[in-house]
């Protein structure tokens, strides 16, 4: 991962660089307009969310039933990163609401379980942060639940009755549309990665001072 | 002085914390604030007030620089944090040194 880190921000620049172009080239949905483009950028800020809730969760997995410290750093880095992205699609979301729906947020199912989804992942943070001792395990439980709800959140549009578009209109979307979706979509996921890296990099020094910090008292 | 640093650095971070779940239900207290009266028939966009017209690149635009800004400032607290991790480990390597 290290190896592949220089080239993997370079690849990353380079799909935001050119996003604005692709972005402006598609075309206008019927009733939407202009607001519609907002899309580009929220529907991969939630895969990028649910991409650091699977590592999340996988890790959290590994680290409650196998004890490994490694997966418990990438655990945590991805919940904070499953915050980071969350909080952008709850933030590009009503913007585009504002104007589509005409209500910056509606307590619908889909709304409400996503924001509730970006609060499971804040009090994993909370519980990383104030727990005490042991909380790990406890942050570890949360983020396994978090991974067991994010599938009913993905599919509560096709469930329950909301204002949220269904999960089968990105299918449906024309190629001029739907490839520069698949571009920022692309580039948000090698985003997480980048950022993944950088994270795990911050907890791995971290697990060395406190290393060294034992072994001073000692 | 170390300690009184550490309570005003942990006052400093819970105001982080409630700042920030403050901002997560702000869109509840906008909701309250803009939900549209029930309609009773029609009316052309060309008749709302110039206030309920509102126009879309703003908004496009506040959203593309919302993302922008949320990954620069997390690179940040990512640079602030390591900064603060490797200070530490070269003054516990200048203690055990002196010892």
């Amino acid at each position: 991962m290290r190896k592949a880190f220089a080239p993997l921000v370079v690849v990353v620049a380079a799909l935001f660089v050119s996003a604005p172009y692709f972005i402006a080239q598609a075309p206008y949905e019927s009733t939407m307009g202009l607001i519609q483009k907002i899309m580009y950028f929220h529907v991969p800020s939630w895969i990028g969310m649910y991409t650091a809730i699977l590592v999340c969760g996988i890790a959290s997995a590994i680290y409650l039933f196998q004890n490994n410290t490694a997966a418990d750093r990438y655990a945590v880095s991805a919940a904070e990163l499953a915050v980071l992205f969350g909080l952008m699609g709850l933030v590009t979301g009503p913007l585009w609401g504002r104007k589509a729906w005409g209500v910056w947020w509606e307590w619908d199912v889909r709304l409400t379980s996503a924001l509730l989804l970006e609060l499971v992942f804040v009090g994993y943070l909370l519980v990383r942060k104030y727990g005490g001792p042991g909380s790990e395990k406890l942050a570890a439980a949360t983020a396994l639940f978090g991974f067991a709800v994010a599938p009913f959140v993905y599919k509560s549009v096709d469930i329950w009755r909301t204002v949220h578009p269904k999960t089968s209109v990105v299918p449906t979307l024309p190629r001029v549309m739907a490839g520069p979706l698949a571009l920022t979509a692309l580039a948000f996921v090698l985003l997480f990665l980048v950022l993944l890296t950088l994270r795990v990099r911050l907890a791995e020094r971290q697990a060395v001072l406190d290393e060294l910090y034992l072994a001073d008292e000692d | 002085m170390g300690f009184r640093r550490m309570k005003a650095s942990r006052i400093f971070r819970s105001a982080v914390v409630a700042i920030f779940l403050a901002l997560l239900a702000a869109p509840a207290a906008l909701a309250v604030q803009t939900a549209p009266p029930g309609q009773s028939e029609y009316v052309p966009i060309k008749d709302l007030p110039p206030t309920d017209q509102m126009p879309a690149a703003p908004l496009l635009i506040a959203a593309y620089a919302f993302v922008w800004v949320a990954v620069l400032v997390y690179l940040w607290t990512i640079w602030r944090r390591l900064g603060k991790v490797e200070a530490e480990m070269r003054e516990l390597a200048q203690k055990t040194s002196r010892r």
